[in-house]
């Protein structure tokens, strides 16, 4: 019975910690998120220089051979420090390719994906909620034709795994003919997004395809629980040391009942619930039978209680939380993609009862 | 991670599970015996083989195992149905605070007796004026001669009508400050001294009681600790074998009785577990109680490393009581007219009727007061877990 981390794991999430602080403190947090573009090419390397490419995938094609559960504990951090960039759909195309993918389409893509030499993503959405690859409609084949929304990063890609009808999975390079990437105003600054528009767009479909695409919005679902805790846990701790800082009525606020049990409160949301997405991406890599639905009950509760933990803060930090300038606000927006992308809470909630036979 | 157990745990549970079955349930005659007479016949034998009383030292009839938390959850999980540690507060509270504060005498006259269920004890802590504040109490107790003589009032006192014996706070020492003023005494109920009244509660049973003291008598050397020393004492916990992960396995109970309930029961002419509605709320519930049982697995593998589980501990008593109140609201949504009949018979964890069920909407508001209100346990959590400045009032200094 060992439900915790090995040395191995804490020391991973050690180094990812330390990397961004160094590398990525708030004020390199918020030139990006007011930034332009959105993405920060030689952060992103030093990242893909700590094997953060290809976590989950096997050494032999150039990843770090880990498991979803290491990249989630990578995703807990990068949360937790909200870290711009592309990990998370750069993380999920590798893993689309290395399930889906054939031999050859593993060995042409996978090394240059570890490496960073490509930066990949994943285009999954259709708008209207529809997200599950049962919903996608860009019809398949050797060309695709259709509309794709909020791909991370999808103005930056190099290569774009994307969902097709009848949940198969097709990727499509940058330059291709017909692709067209037009930026979204996206409401969380660190993970921009855009809307492809492929028009006979050549593409290479992936021949497993229609088995690893349900998975890869399983994995999907985890990193984004994972995140959602680092954030949350790491609003709580800015909403305490507020607490312990800011003085009214001649002392500290935090020790006034009402603030006290409103922190209280948000902690016991918070930290009893990190076990789900451990548990969740325990059960990816070894129980998959219970591997779609931890999943999506990880995502529907940790991002649920990310965006209530990030309502919370702004109100315990009072006027300053409210402004632009306040760190919340970055958090606050981070807390909407990961609740909203790959579908709300309420989704997978329903998913979840259905997969328990309700 | 890795939720199995390894090679030499899973060889302790084959011991287990071999003894169980050559010992539950009894056979021959012993199987006519009263229910009462068979637990205390396999508590004994139990004990003998090493699987209960495991904290408590042979010489005081326990078992006297290292401490391995591991192993003690094999034994909840395959002990089911066979009788466990005897229950009440007595071997929950009384029995660890002599163990580690208890003079030698105290610990052979009471340890073992109470163990076995030969006697029962109640606690008289609260009372009407001392309740989150419990140090504000007032019952005093006076050393006469070879006696201390007790007067005043204490509330919520569970079974104390079914008690032989109570463990006590009393002011002795009326100059000296709040705290630094109590003792903790044991004494016996079976005097004149002592009335119980019963109180009842809105769920009509009535388990606690209110218990007056008018010149109560117990010997002077029926104090554990020293005099002054009592809140100290009082504030002894159970360090060896703690169940980590015993409140998330009632809620988890708690929750698939729920989720047979929303099965069983029709709503809008279908059950109600297929109304859009209900669905969503039972997972978002689900989603609490499987975090409050990953999060004992976690506190769990941490006591059997013997590291440090951290704040989080702090939290499981405020998180079993979220979960209850949200467990009562939803199986009333779900009971539907069935919220219109008085209570039934408390089942936790049990199969439950109904009825039953407007039980739990009431006794999980019970559970969230008792032992230190939900208010407290944000306070201890605020102060404690999260380092915040201590309330001034509260403080008591």
């Amino acid at each position: 019975m060992n439900f915790d981390l090995s040395e191995e794991q804490q020391l991973l999430q050690e180094t990812v910690r330390q990397f961004a602080a160094n590398e990525c403190p708030p004020t390199r947090v918020r030139a990006i998120f007011d930034g332009e573009d959105g993405h920060d090419p030689s952060l992103w390397k030093g990242l893909v220089e700590l094997g953060l490419g290809a976590v989950a995938v096997p050494d032999e094609l150039g990843g770090a051979g880990l498991e979803l559960l290491d990249a989630a504990l990578v995703a807990e951090v990068l949360g937790a420090a909200a870290v711009p960039g592309p990990f998370l759909g750069h993380s999920l195309a590798g893993l689309a390719i290395l399930w889906g993918g054939s031999d050859s389409q593993k060995k042409t893509w996978l090394p240059k994906l570890a490496t960073g030499e490509l930066l990949g993503t994943v285009a999954l959405a259709e708008g209207d909620g529809r997200w599950q690859p049962g919903e996608w409609a860009v019809a398949g084949g050797s060309t695709l034709s259709g509309v794709k929304a909020a791909v991370p990063f999808g103005a930056n890609a190099d290569l774009v795994v994307v969902g097709t009808a009848g949940g198969g999975l097709a990727v499509v390079e940058r330059g291709a003919r017909g692709l067209a990437a037009q930026s979204q105003p996206g409401i969380d600054r660190t993970r921009r997004i855009a809307e492809l528009r492929f028009e006979n767009t050549p593409c290479e479909s992936l021949p497993n395809g229609v088995t690893a695409s349900a998975r890869v919005r399983d994995a999907g679902l985890v990193l984004l629980a994972a995140d959602a805790f680092g954030g949350a846990q790491q609003l709580l701790e800015m909403s305490v040391e507020y607490a312990k800082t800011r003085q009214q009525f001649g002392v500290t606020i935090g020790s006034f009942q009402g603030l006290k049990h409103q922190l209280a409160n948000l902690a016991v949301e918070i930290e009893p619930a990190r076990g789900l997405y451990w548990y969740a991406a325990h059960a990816f890599d070894h129980v998959p039978a219970e591997s779609e639905r931890t999943a999506a009950l990880a995502k529907a509760h940790l991002t649920h209680v990310y965006m209530q933990a990030a309502r919370d803060s702004v109100e315990a930090h009072g006027g300053i939380g409210f402004t632009w300038e306040c760190d919340v606000q970055i958090y606050f927006k981070r807390a909407m993609f990961d609740r909203a992308f790959l579908g709300a809470p309420a989704i997978h909630r329903e998913r979840a009862a259905a997969l328990a036979g309700w | 991670m890795d939720l199995s157990y390894s090679a030499e745990y899973e060889a302790f549970r084959g011991e287990v599970k071999q003894f169980l079955a050559g010992h539950w349930p009894l056979r021959g005659d012993e199987a006519k015996l009263p229910g009462e007479k068979k637990a205390a016949l396999f508590r004994e034998r139990a004990i003998a083989a090493g699987f209960l009383a495991r904290a408590i030292p042979k010489r005081y009839g326990g078992s006297e195992q290292s401490a391995d938390v591991l192993k003690a959850q094999i034994i909840r999980e395959e002990r089911a149905r066979a009788p466990g540690e005897m229950a009440g507060i007595g071997p929950s509270m009384l029995v660890p605070t002599l163990l580690e504060k208890g003079s030698e005498w105290q610990k052979e006259k009471f340890i073992a007796p109470t163990i076995r269920g030969d006697i029962v004890w109640c606690q008289g802590y609260s009372e009407p004026g001392s309740g989150s504040d419990l140090a504000s109490l007032q019952t005093k107790a006076q050393l006469v001669g070879d006696e201390w003589v007790i007067n005043g009032q204490k509330i919520w006192t569970s079974g104390a009508h079914r008690a032989d014996y109570m463990f006590c706070l009393c002011r002795t020492e009326p100059d000296a400050q709040k705290h630094a003023g109590i003792s903790y005494l044991l004494l016996s109920m079976k005097q004149p001294g002592i009335e119980v009244r019963p109180l009842r509660q809105m769920t009509g049973a009535a388990d606690f009681n209110e218990v007056f003291f008018t010149d109560a008598r117990t010997p002077k050397d029926w104090i554990v600790g020293k005099r002054g020393e009592g809140w100290l004492v009082s504030r002894t916990t159970l360090k060896h074998e703690r169940n980590m992960i015993g409140d998330a396995q009632n809620a988890l109970a708690t929750f698939s009785g729920l989720v047979r309930l929303a099965q069983q029961t029709q709503k809008d002419g279908k059950p109600a577990i297929q109304n859009a509605a209900i669905r969503q709320r039972l997972v978002q519930l689900e989603g609490y109680v499987r975090a409050h049982q990953y999060s004992g697995y976690r506190q769990l593998t941490k006591a059997s490393k013997g590291e440090d589980p951290g704040r989080v501990q702090l939290m499981n008593k405020l998180t079993s009581t979220n979960i209850g109140h949200e467990v009562a609201k939803l199986a009333l949504e779900i009971l539907g007219d069935d919220g219109l009949y008085e209570p039934g018979e408390r089942m936790l964890g049990g199969p439950r009727d109904n009825a039953g069920w407007v039980g739990q909407f009431m006794w999980s508001l019970g559970s969230a007061v008792a032992g230190g209100t939900a208010n407290i346990q944000r306070n201890v959590i605020g102060e404690r877990g999260l380092g915040l400045p201590r309330d001034a009032a509260a403080s008591g200094k």
